[in-house]
């Protein structure tokens, strides 16, 4: 096949003496500064890096750095928004900014938990049943499909019920962990189908041929040739993932399938202020606020990362 | 084709089973219908046997599978078993949720595709533009904003529409708990009225999300399709541009927007779950809901055939669709 | 009448006097910017295509060679900034906008494209697309336009045409669906074709055939070839006249049997001398070392002095002008092309030392260039028993 040169990637550089390798290693590097270069040319992938280390700066310090905690009842309820309570309180009377700092960092922490375990059991399955094939690509491919059959929210939603049970005599037990374990675990099956597809077309590539050739184990192989070429998608996947958790796990506590006290997160403050909108809409607005910026930031994030690592450009041969 | 079409209803078959067993599984991984019921207040010993006589919970696994199976292909859905709660015929309440949910999410989701192809292709095409650059940010909004909270702001707003409405002296327009049980009644007008009262903030909570999911994923399609090789060689051919955009690009963007509404659709049935909750709806999602809470097994279990149902379906029809609009593909 | 009229369909293809140019290309230029920085793809090319006439333009990747061909027919994207003049038939191409290209595209002017697998839409039958190729520009029914298209079709040679207009690309193969490439730009008689790569993506098998299709066409037809290519067999087996282009310009033209015989520019030598060659069995390739200019950064002067064997200060300082050397008819763009005609082996400019210390292993194998390259099978058999027979080692 023809090299397609496109005009927007500059060529070698003609060397001035005749003896510079064109085998520099720093080949390697730069790309990743190539890569990071047009990521930041991103506006709206650059404001949602700095929106989402805000808001991670705001969730996880910023107990340590406000007045008040969100133990703390004492206060006139419902206020609205002032100087000493820049959110507001709640129908409690607890102040709504440290409410908000916890609320965040639960979302947050689900989240990330979520899209950890999702893109971590979705490449390992993945890359297994691309590789291997054979009886052991059939069986994840129809375990695959088998789950696919009934649709994931439900069977997380399914499944959290149970650590209700429990509780339903009231006090009540963190269950955060357990709501992203569950999700985590129906999340990892679009990944694995992407890197399955992925994996099995790499496998046949002359590369893989030629490590064979050399020697190399099937763990090596799988690490250090097939994987690393997996790498764009995997981490626009997982950051995207970041984005959906958010909202899934809002819903789920939304429709009081997903954290309880004494856990919260943004979905379930919202959900418990769901008829407050008309008369203290700001104890709704704000963590829709908070919700939607994660949501956005990483998202943007995510966009950025794909266009950064296989820019759509209109290519013209020279 | 038809063929295809018979093989893969044949494959469906033990997939269901299969299925079957996994909803099984996870219905009783739910948890002990009783569980709550018992810690409400004590329950005599010949309460609780008896009641665990209803749910069949006092069997082991794989007894209570097998009858439930054999029950459920024969028809017998089952019923409600918590104490409390019980009696109610599962298949005649699904069937009832079923018919209602399906309306509004078919509705929801044509107009979310229709709309969704235009903007992603117009998105596409213009490039750059200010209205991409609008129809992106407003389809990234979207898609970042949880649906319940969007189904929650329509419904404030509609309320306060109604207000207004009312403060001018006409008739409350927006339905804001469900559409009327037997049915609208009145006149043409009337009934109209009626309907897009009730239809109009679900549909429009479902369509804004969707909508965006489908433009974004339109527009890069189309991206893909106006940079390839074959719309190149139309060009030179000398024909117009608009036709080689729509009846060269467009027509090979389509295909995978088609499979992905398909696939789609089989899974809104979840979606639908939320704004059915927001707006009181009695469909599927809030016999799920209910179902769930109540730790109603029989209930889960009908629910879940459904949907896996329905998905089979969907997914075998977006099989179909591709190979209709692709000749590369020929099933067989 | 607007200016759209004036670019009909040339059934006076053959009324045209052969000494009136078809395509008149002078200074074109093409920049393309970039958020690195300007890419100038095209420097100043200049070049002309008679009726009947195969013009042959050979360069690198990165030489500008498509470019220049896409800006013929207008196809550039929208950023390109194209200046210079391209006249087909003394009405100028440059600065027409997609709407006044129409007429002209796949109708007076046609191009077949590299690659084949790719450059059909795969939901339309081949005769859909052939036919659409032809209601482009005549206003007839869709009968009469299959009834073209299956005509077209037989034309490049494919058998059982009517049958497999109605067939999809993906059920032909690669020289097949060229071949269908091929139908689709001349079923509206163009009075010139311009093919860009047509065959780098076949088998060798097939090339030829392709070519010697193409040639077909314009002895039928009379039309004005452009070859694109990096392959100098290419080039040597069809072309009256190629054009070396490097670093987005032209650096040489002339005749094939001229250029070829008698270069008058170092990169044509370093060209010519860098093909395998089966006579040169045991001898070392020699390559031109270094690589190709970034079309962003172009050193001052000649875009090949930094390669050049030959280069002096001048080189470096100023670009050389395109002007006819010693030989007429034979252009080229080099300030060293008097030097450069009077050396005997020009070949031995570009001898390197080895890359590297390894033995070149063509000599280990025992070859015998007395050998004749053809022989018939019996004369090998008789050889081969002879050896039997006498062993010699």
């Amino acid at each position: 096949m023809t090299d397609l040169t496109s005009p927007v990637a500059p060529p070698p550089t003609a060397p001035t003496t005749a003896d510079k390798s064109q085998f520099d290693s720093s080949s390697a590097r730069k790309q990743w500064q190539v890569i990071a270069r047009r990521f930041l040319r991103h506006r709206a992938a650059v404001i949602g890096v700095v929106i989402f280390v805000i808001l991670v700066l705001f969730a996880f310090l910023g107990s340590a750095f406000w007045q008040y905690s969100y133990t703390d009842l004492g206060f006139t309820r419902y206020e609205n928004p002032t100087a000493n309570h820049p959110f507001g309180t709640d129908r409690l009377g607890a102040d709504m900014v440290a409410q908000i700092i916890r609320g965040t960092q639960f979302s947050l922490q689900i989240a990330l938990v979520v899209a950890f375990l999702s893109t971590l059991i979705g490449v390992v399955l993945g890359a297994l049943a691309g590789y291997k094939g054979g009886w052991v690509d059939t069986a994840i491919s129809r375990f695959i499909d088998l789950l696919l059959v009934i649709p994931g929210f439900i069977i997380a939603a399914v499944l959290v019920r149970n650590s209700f049970v429990a509780t339903a005599t009231g006090g009540g037990s963190s269950n955060w962990l357990v709501v992203a374990l569950y999700l985590g675990l129906i999340g990892w099956l679009s990944i694995a189908r992407v890197i399955r597809g992925m994996v099995l077309s790499l496998r046949e590539k002359e590369f893989v041929e030629a490590a064979r050739a050399l020697g190399a184990s099937t763990s090596r192989i799988i690490f250090r040739h097939i994987l690393p070429n997996t790498v764009d998608v995997i981490i626009v996947n997982a950051t995207l993932a970041v984005a959906q958790a958010v909202l899934l796990e809002a819903a789920l506590s939304f429709i009081g399938l997903g954290v309880h006290s004494p856990d919260t997160s943004l979905g379930l403050m919202i959900s418990l202020n769901k008829n407050e909108l008309n008369l203290h809409p700001w104890l709704f607005l704000i963590p829709f606020v908070f919700i939607v910026l994660i949501s956005l930031s990483v998202n943007f994030i995510g966009d950025g990362l794909r266009d950064a690592f296989d820019p759509r450009q209109k290519r013209v041969k020279a | 084709m038809l063929r295809y079409i018979i093989r893969r209803l044949m494959i469906s078959i033990p997939l269901l089973i299969l299925a079957s067993f996994l909803c099984f599984a996870l219905t009783t991984a739910m948890g002990d219908p009783l569980g709550e019921w018992k810690l409400q207040k004590p329950r005599t010993p010949a309460e609780i046997s008896a009641a665990y006589e209803r749910t069949g919970y006092n069997k082991p696994f794989l007894e209570r599978y097998g009858s439930w199976a054999g029950d459920f292909v024969t028809g017998d859905w089952g019923e409600s078993v918590v104490p409390g709660n019980a009696g109610r015929d599962v298949k005649t309440d699904i069937g009832k949720a079923f018919v209602v949910t399906f309306r509004l999410v078919i509705l929801a989701e044509i107009i979310a595709l229709l709309l969704g192809m235009l903007v992603g292709v117009i998105g596409a095409v213009r490039q750059y533009s200010l209205f991409d650059y609008t129809a992106t940010g407003i389809s990234f909004a979207m898609f970042s904003m949880p649906l319940f909270c969007v189904a929650l702001i329509l419904k404030t707003g509609g309320i306060s529409l109604n207000n207004w409405l009312e403060s001018i002296g006409a008739d409350r327009w927006i339905i804001t708990a469900g559409p009327p049980g037997d049915g609208f009644k009145g006149g043409f007008g009337e009934q109209f009225f009626q309907y897009t009262g009730a239809y109009i903030l679900p549909t429009i909570s479902l369509v804004v999300i969707q909508f965006a999911l489908y433009s974004r994923f339109q527009r890069a399609s189309m991206l893909d399709t106006l940079n390839a090789d074959y719309v190149r060689t139309a060009q030179a051919k000398g024909i117009s541009e608009a036709r080689s955009i729509f009846r060269h690009a467009f027509r090979n963007a389509l295909i995978p927007i088609v499979t992905v509404s398909s696939l789609n659709f089989g899974a809104t049935i979840g979606g639908a779950v939320i704004t059915e909750t927001v707006f009181g709806w009695s469909g599927m999602g809030k016999f799920l809901v209910d179902a769930i809470t109540k730790l109603e097994p029989f209930q889960v279990l009908g629910f879940m055939m459904v949907t896996a149902v329905f998905i089979i379906v969907f997914n075998l029809i977006a099989d179909v669709l591709y190979a209709f609009m692709d000749p590369r593909i020929r099933l067989d | 009448m607007s200016e759209l009229d004036v670019m009909d369909a040339p059934e006076s293809a053959g009324s045209s006097s052969s000494s009136e140019k078809l395509l008149t290309v002078q200074n074109l230029s093409v920049d393309f910017p970039t958020d690195d920085g300007v890419v100038h793809a095209v420097r100043n090319v200049s070049f002309t295509l008679a009726p009947g006439e195969v013009l042959g333009v050979v360069g690198e990747s990165g030489s500008g060679k498509s470019v220049s061909s896409m800006a013929i027919m207008g196809l550039l994207p929208k950023t390109a900034n194209v200046t210079g003049s391209i006249k087909f038939k003394d009405h100028e191409l440059v600065g027409r906008d997609y709407k006044q290209m129409m007429p002209v595209r796949g109708n007076n002017i046609s191009m077949i494209f590299q690659d084949p697998m790719t450059s059909l839409n795969p939901v339309y039958t081949v005769g859909w697309q052939l036919a659409e190729a032809y209601k482009a520009h005549h206003d007839v029914s869709k009968k009469a336009a299959w009834a073209k298209a299956v005509d077209s079709l037989e034309l490049v040679g494919i058998p059982q045409p009517d049958r497999r207009a109605a067939q999809y690309p993906h059920e032909f193969s690669g020289g097949m669906r060229q071949r269908v490439m091929i139908a689709m730009a001349i079923i509206n008689d163009p009075d010139v074709i311009v093919a860009d790569e047509p065959t780098t993506a076949l088998d060798v098998t097939v090339q030829a055939q392709i070519l010697d299709t193409l040639l077909r066409i314009r002895d039928e037809t009379n039309a004005g070839i452009i070859v694109i290519t990096h392959d100098l067999g290419v080039v040597a087996g069809m072309v009256d006249r190629v054009q070396v282009m490097y670093g987005g310009t032209v650096v040489e033209q002339g005749g094939v049997d001229e250029v070829f015989e008698a270069q008058r520019m170092p990169y044509t030598v370093g060209l010519l001398g860098s093909i395998p060659n089966p006579s040169l069995l045991g001898k070392r390739l020699t390559p031109i070392k270094g690589a190709p200019p970034s079309l962003m950064n172009l050193p001052s002067g000649c875009a090949f002095s930094p390669r050049c064997p030959l280069a002096i200060d001048e080189c470096r300082e100023t670009e050389p002008e395109l002007l006819e050397t010693d030989r007429a008819g034979h252009f080229s763009r080099c300030h060293r092309t008097a030097h450069l005609a009077t050396l005997v082996d020009p070949q031995k400019l570009f001898a390197t030392d080895e890359i590297g210390v390894v033995e070149n292993p063509a000599s280990l194998t025992v070859a015998n260039p007395d050998i004749p390259i053809v022989e018939d099978v019996d004369v090998v058999e008789a050889r081969m028993q002879e050896e039997e027979e006498n062993p010699t080692s």
